[in-house]
This record gives C-alpha cells, structure tokens and sequence, in this order.
C-alpha cells in the first residue's frame, strides 16, 4: 500500500480533498477480502474439476491415471461443492461487496454498448466491470448450476433415460471446453495487466488505472471517499482497511 | 461535495442509477437454463453439431479436433474398475475351460498363430455413441470352441476379464456366430491397455458391453448366467437396435 501522496494536507484540506484524491500515487480498493477468498476458491474448485474431468473423459495424457472410481467420486463431490462458496458467501452479511458485484454485473449501460467497439471505447463510461469481464461473470455463474444439474444426471444414468444422459453428457463436455477456453483467456489477460491482476491478489489498484479502465467506478469511488472524509476528516484515502 | 450524501446500500452503486437493462441477469438466467435443459435437448443437439463440428473436424490436421465431445463418434472409454488393468504381452494367457474336450491355456504368442479374421465394422455403445468401419484383427470365438471341442451339453459361455470384476455371458449359439471375434487388433494397432488390450472380445452384432474387454477366461457352461451389465439393468441378449430399448441401425 502506498500512502496518498500529501498526507500531511489531507488533514489540513479535508474540504478540498476532492482535488487530492486524483493525486499520483492514490490506491483505490477494488476488490475487499470477501470478494478475493470466493474468487480464489471457486479457482481452486474449478482447477481440480478441470484437471479431473480431464482424466475421466479421457484426454490425452491423462488416459493412464489410475484410481478410477476415486476420480470419479471426487469430480462429482467436489463439483457439488461447486456453487457453495458463492451461494454461501450472498448468503451472509460479509458478501455485502459481492452482492454489489453482482448488481452492477446484472445491469447493462449505454456505455457497455460503446466500450465492444474499438472507435467508441475511450468514450465508454463503464463503471466496475466492463462488459468482458460481465460476460464472464454471467457465464461462470451459469456454470455453476449447469455442471452439478448435468453432473447428476450423467452420475445417476440408471434412474434418467439414456437419451437424457447422452444430452447431459453433450452439454457437461461443451461447457467444459467453454470454460477451459474462456478461463485461458482469463488467466493471460490477467498476466498481461498487473494492476487487474492485483486488485485480485492484494484487493486495491491504482488512481489512474482506474481513471483510465473503469471511469465511472472511479467517479463513484472519488465521492464516496470525499463523503466519508467529510464525515471523518482524519481517514484518508487507502488501500486496504 | 461539502455535504456529505445519505449512505443507504443504493447509494454506494451509483453506477445503477444510470439507465441500464437488466441483460446480465437476463443471460445469466438464460444460460443456466439453457444448459440445464440440455439434458433435455442435447441428445438432439449433439446431431447437429456431429454434422457441422464433426465433418469440419476432420479437416483437422493435429488430430486434437478428435478429442472434441462430438459425443457419438468418438471412443469412451469405460472401466468398471479402478484404473485400466495391465498385462504384458509375456504374462498373457487366454484360457478356454469348461464343457470342453481339449481345455486351452493359450499364451499371446500362441493366440497370434491362430488363423487371423480381419473384420471392419462399427462398434455400438449403448449410451449412443458408434465409431464407424472400425478394422479389427483377432481369432473367431467359434475358431477357438472348435479347436477346444465343445460338449454336446454345452449351452453358453462365460467370459472372464483380469481385471477381477468385468464378466460377460453369450449363448452357444451366439458364440458359434462369424462375426464374434477374440481381438487383439485395432484400427491397425495392437490394443491398447484402455481398449482392453492385450486381448477382448468383440462381439460385432451386439452392444459395446457385451465385448468384454482384458479377457482371461472363456468357460463354456450348461446355462447362461448374467454379466456384469446385465446384473446393472443390461439386457442378456443385446442385439444393436433389437434391445435395451433402441434403434440403432445394425452394425
């Protein structure tokens, strides 16, 4: 965490702030604890559902694991356990950000429009996440229901019709191969943005990233610190609580 | 900016006071329903994408388009075990016991110097999926009960697999057929460990479950009893397109 650049004139100017805000230096937290551990976890729960689902459908290279039956009893527990850490998370008082994450994925502005083409994008206001990141939002939570419902339906092939089975297993593999897919572009869009990549890993980015990146969250994020300074004047602008 | 804005929950996400359509909820609802149904329609589904995906796949110089789950084209691989038994080649034997003359305990060498049968034709699972002109290279079942000398009492026969579980059953006269093959061959290679190498049945005119894979032992008995399928709710007598509820075309 960097310290704002004048501290010593927070106190002094606590009126004025506004102006010091947009200052160099200036960290803005963008994602709390809260936010980072469900990412992290569901990354986890994911890694080990792709590396296992890999062995049972048989890809190359992964043909002669062994211990079958344990795979097999793993994948379909751990992908139970799947959506837990989200619906858990929403569930709690905590998840207040992450409840706030996902309103403002849900929504979708004129500017989200703007920002898909390149000629119109510096004039997109996006707020907190850009239309990119909200696709893949919606689609991983998608995720999360269709794998354990097709999942179970794949496991218990003796209770649901062959036709059924054969249509879960279609959809379990294609949506594998969209999240196989859609999380390498993730993972490599993120190697190639360190400021992304930290607010996931420490939880703030930078004044100017945010400026540049997701103008309107950074407008929102300037006025509710100035509010809160003008309640308290002695709590300057940080990166983590 | 002096004075301080009230602070309830909605205030904190101005970005939700500018005009915006519900679209990320809408997809979000949209995709997992979609997907859930896929139970539902993907059956249907998964024809159209074997017409379009699967005829561009083979266009596919890497060979990784053959991967893809174009979900009735490709092999599955199933094991009822733990894993893929192994045997060498060295360590291999095929037994034929039972109601027979001449019991054989034939090494894999001495199973090669059988008569060969070459037969190309598909190969049917249950659960959907057919891999098209599959060339297999193996010995006739009828070959071996031959040369073993069947019983005039003998009615069925009961397969054995070294993986400890995997059993199988097929009538005498099923057995007697020419399309009932002791493979050790496929699509011009040795078979493999996950195929069932070194050495399976292939039973040409009937469901995958019934070509046992890893076979150890051919023991020709009075009555047929069920194998391992048939005990999980598999019919006996699993003819392609005449049991288990379906219409495949004939293989």
């Amino acid at each position: 965490m960097q310290p704002p650049s004048a501290p010593s004139e927070l106190g002094d100017q606590a009126g004025l702030s506004g102006e010091l805000s947009v200052s160099r230096g200036v960290r803005l937290p963008r994602f709390g604890r809260v936010e980072r551990a469900v990412h992290w976890a569901n990354a986890t729960l994911f890694l080990f559902l792709i590396i296992t689902g890999f062995s049972l459908y048989g890809a190359p290279g992964f043909r002669y694991l062994t211990h079958r039956g344990t795979v097999k009893f793993l994948h379909l527990w751990v992908g139970y356990a799947l959506p837990i850490p989200v619906l858990l998370t929403i569930a709690i008082r905590a998840g207040a950000p992450l409840r706030d994450d996902f309103r403002r994925v849900s929504r979708w502005t004129a500017d989200d429009s703007r920002w898909w083409r390149k000629r119109t994008r510096p004039a997109a206001n996006v707020g907190k996440f850009n239309p990119g990141q909200k696709l893949n939002t919606v689609f991983i939570g998608a995720c999360l229901v269709v794998f354990p419902v097709t999942g179970t339906a794949m496991r218990w092939a003796n209770i649901f019709p062959l036709w059924m089975r054969r249509g879960a297993d279609f959809t379990h593999s294609w949506f594998a191969i969209a999240v196989l897919a859609i999380t390498i572009g993730h993972i490599m869009m993120a190697l190639a943005r360190p400021e992304a990549m930290r607010a996931i890993l420490r939880g703030d980015v930078s004044d100017q990233w945010a400026a540049h990146e997701h103008p309107r969250w950074h407008a929102e994020m300037i006025r509710n610190t100035t509010s809160s300074q003008a309640e308290n004047s002695s709590d300057p602008i940080t990166a983590s609580p | 900016m002096d004075i301080p804005e009230p602070n309830p929950a909605h205030a904190l996400l101005p970005e939700l006071d500018v005009p915006s359509k519900p679209y990320g909820r809408r997809a979000f609802l949209g995709l997992a329903t979609l997907g859930s149904l896929g139970i539902l329609i993907g059956n249907r589904e998964a024809a159209v994408t074997k017409a379009t995906v699967g005829k561009l796949a083979k266009y596919d110089p890497t060979g990784l388009a053959q991967e893809l789950p174009l979900n009735d084209t490709r092999w599955t691989i199933f094991t009822v075990t733990d894993g893929y038994p192994s045997r060498s080649h060295a360590k291999y034997r095929l037994a034929v016991t039972g109601l027979v003359d001449r019991p054989l305990d034939l090494s894999y060498a001495e199973l090669r110097s059988r008569k060969a049968t070459h037969m190309t034709k598909d190969f049917q699972c249950v659960t959907g999926w057919r891999v098209e002109r599959v060339p297999w290279v193996g010995v006739l079942l009828s070959d071996l009960l031959h040369e073993a000398g069947v019983k005039p009492s003998a009615k069925a026969l009961r397969l054995k697999s070294f993986d400890g579980e995997y059993t199988e059953s097929l009538t005498m006269q099923q057995a007697m057929r020419p399309d009932m093959l002791v493979a050790y061959q496929l699509e011009g290679r040795d078979l493999t460990r996950e195929h069932g190498g070194p050495v399976r049945l292939y039973a040409a005119p009937m469901y995958g479950y019934k070509s046992i894979k890893w076979l150890e032992s051919i023991e020709v008995v009075d009555s047929a009893t069920s194998g391992y399928w048939e005990q999980r709710g598999y019919d006996i007598d699993a003819w392609v397109g005449k049991s288990n509820g379906r219409d495949d075309a004939a293989t």
